[in-house]
């Protein structure tokens, strides 16, 4: 008996989740005369879901049966969990749909592997060609290239598609060895390979013909799995530095470990995600990306993880006091991007308001500086304030601490009382 | 005191800017028609919309400073926030009496607070872009109501007539009680008062709808539900990116509460 429509999408929407990449921006196509939909480049979210996280995409998987058998994956082959297989006509109908009625910005396409690689990317392929040159559809595809697929399928998934990605999900090849025996860290290379070089070709040729095809205009992206391992965020961000420099990559997903498989004792026992880990990883890869930060200066041999306290920035200000206080007025905008609670927009307006006259703190404030913060770091054009030269960075992070206290936070967590009875 | 009163339009406004420089009269209050109040010690100058006039104010923003600046202007105005009229003239005295470009001047207040409202204002129609949800119609027309803060609706346009080039959609400001109306073609201002539609909850009658649009609204609901992560949820920062006062026109949000 054929399943349902929406149970099917149940299930394959309830196994795509897992999979954070959500960005429907990069992409520059435009609608063409007698179709629908296009990109806009900047992307726009559509939804959110009551975790927190935006639907810009239809996040589905083609097909939740898998060969594979890993530890992390909630579709791996021995667990018994309802399956279900979309058909191209049913992805094509729910994509055309929901994209007509602006509920989402287009398509994303993962899968489970059916039989081997090149059988599940060529159906994938399917599923785009079809909504590319028979619905006339313009809108996002944001397809995953199955590790072990061959190099013609890719090229033929960067024609139709926006972005596609390969996911690395583990941060160290023995650890990914340990947990996805059926993966190595060659096979998920060689199609990042692949797509990076077809990339680069494609800028070439476009530069000699305009109207050539584009591919994969939004770039790659790939998403590691965090706490499933014992790799360190030392560990992950060299491995997201060398993506970024040596794929091109436009995005690295963080993924807290959610405990889907439990009962494998390869696995941690824990039982939440690690979502305050997760956060700062994501605060020091927008640190490498956009505030000229080095991955040494965040993390080091001898600082391996990041501080959960504090954000990664005001971590990197308290071991280097060395540096602060900064003239707002006068420094660099590299600089100010450095100081804590000076983020791109306000170093931007502040470069640009300085030109008119001094700033002081009623002005930084009213821009958007967070004075909470960035006021241990700078001088401006007021009476000298109490900085981080005058205190030890140990009590400048507990005022800061406290000062940021909400009441949900409570101040318990800083201040405790001494126990009467000490056992 | 004097208080200029115009008639609420755009046009109106840079009228009103023109006549103050015209007659060398300076307003300490800009006040639209509908929203005047009598003030017994001020003197009430009434000023009368002429396109031309607020043509050569325009080109003169332009001139001076850029067509960039002319379109926050106008963004601005559509905020309808109360006094945005005296802000606005503020800025655009401080643009016109000025050698140099003066929008980046982020330490003066009248500048600050024109681009806050810009920001908010360009922030409100992205906004729209994001959560307008259409139904579709039993004659093929998609229908999306939407309650934008500020007067907002005409900025998205482009986008949707872009977007959406094959179909006929309606996008509706129930608020401000008019809406924009795509034909395959162009797109022109309607206003609706048609009893298939209920303005209050913004949905189309069961039996004026598309026989499928019930079955794909429950369908996409399916979706919304089961691509939630249970564990990871976190209804604080749900809110802070879907506000409430949206909720009311989106099928994921007021779904099973029809049934």
């Amino acid at each position: 008996m054929p399943i349902p429509i929406a149970e099917k999408l149940k299930i394959l929407a309830g196994a795509a989740k897992y999979d954070v990449s959500c960005a429907s921006s990069g992409s520059k196509r435009t609608n063409s005369a007698q179709g629908f939909g296009n990109a806009t480049y900047g992307g726009i979210c559509h939804s959110f879901t009551e975790d927190g996280r935006c639907i810009s995409l239809l996040k589905v998987m083609l097909t939740n049966y898998c060969i594979n058998d890993c530890a992390y994956c909630i579709s791996r082959s021995s667990n018994d969990i309802p399956r279900a297989t979309f058909t191209v006509k049913e992805l094509v109908t729910l994509t055309s749909e929901f994209y007509r009625r602006n509920y989402i910005e287009g398509l994303f396409l993962s899968s489970g592997i059916l039989k081997n690689a090149d059988y599940t990317m060529e159906r994938m392929v399917a599923v785009a060609k079809e909504l590319r040159l028979n619905e006339h559809y313009n809108g996002y595809i944001h397809l995953k290239a199955i590790p072990g697929a061959s190099r013609k399928l890719i090229h033929e998934a960067g024609l139709y598609a926006d972005r596609l990605s390969v996911n690395m999900e583990i941060a160290s090849e023995p650890n990914l060895k340990m947990l996805a025996p059926q993966k190595d860290y060659n096979s998920i290379l060689t199609p990042m390979h692949v797509i990076k070089d077809e990339i680069v070709q494609n800028a070439e040729e476009r530069r000699k013909f305009r109207r050539a095809p584009r591919f994969s205009p939004a770039g790659q992206s790939t998403q590691l799995i965090i706490g499933a391992t014992n790799d360190t965020d030392y560990r992950i961000l060299n491995v997201a530095t060398n993506l970024y420099k040596g794929q091109n990559l436009k995005r690295v997903y963080y993924s807290g470990y959610l405990p889907v498989n439990s009962y494998d004792n390869r696995l941690p026992a824990i039982v939440s995600p690690p979502l305050k880990r997760e956060n700062r990883l994501y605060q020091a890869d927008w640190l490498l990306r956009f505030y000229y930060f080095s991955v040494d200066e965040i993390v080091n041999p001898t600082h391996q993880l990041l501080d959960l306290d504090v954000d990664p920035k005001l971590a990197y200000a308290l071991r280097n006091p060395h540096l602060f206080p900064i003239d707002v007025n006068t420094a660099s905008y590299e600089l100010l991007l450095r100081v804590p609670g000076i983020g791109v927009k306000s170093a931007q307006i502040i470069v640009r308001a300085r030109r008119y006259r001094k700033l002081n703190v009623t002005n930084l404030k009213k821009i958007g500086v967070v004075l909470k913060r960035a006021r241990y770091f700078i001088v401006c054009n007021e009476l000298p304030n109490v900085t981080i030269q005058d205190l030890k960075p140990e009590s400048v992070k507990r005022q800061i601490m406290l000062s940021e206290t909400t009441p949900r936070r409570t101040k318990k967590e800083l201040y405790t009382q001494l126990e009467l009875f000490p056992h | 005191m004097n208080i200029f009163l115009y008639d609420g339009t755009f046009e109106g406004f840079l009228s009103a800017v023109f006549y103050a420089y015209a007659r060398k009269v300076f307003p300490d209050k800009i006040c639209g028609n509908n929203l005047f109040q009598k003030d017994m010690f001020a003197e009430e100058f009434t000023v009368y919309t002429n396109t031309e006039y607020a043509q050569r104010v325009w080109n003169g923003i332009e001139k001076k400073a850029s067509k960039f600046i002319c379109q926050k202007v106008f963004r601005v105005f559509l905020s309808e926030m109360s006094d945005v009229e005296m802000l606005l003239f503020d800025y655009i005295k401080l643009t016109l009496g000025s050698r140099f470009s003066i929008d980046e001047d982020y330490s003066n207040s009248t500048v600050l607070e024109f681009n806050n409202i810009y920001k908010k204002v360009t922030r409100e129609a992205q906004k729209v872009v994001m959560f307008v949800r259409f139904q579709k119609t039993a004659d093929g027309i998609y229908f999306a109501p939407f309650d934008p803060a500020y007067n907002v609706l005409s900025l998205t346009i482009n986008h949707f007539k872009e977007r959406f080039a094959d179909q006929q959609w309606v996008i509706y400001d129930t608020r401000r009680n008019y809406g924009f109306y795509y034909n395959l073609h162009d797109v022109e201002e309607v206003r609706i008062s048609d009893s298939n539609i209920n303005f209050f909850t913004g949905k189309v009658n069961k039996d004026a709808m598309d026989d499928s649009e019930l079955n794909f609204q429950e369908i996409w609901n399916c979706y919304y539900q089961s691509t939630t992560i249970k564990e990871r949820k976190n209804l604080k920062l749900h809110k802070q990116f879907l506000p409430k006062r949206f909720w009311k026109y989106l099928p994921e949000k007021n779904f099973l509460e029809d049934r």
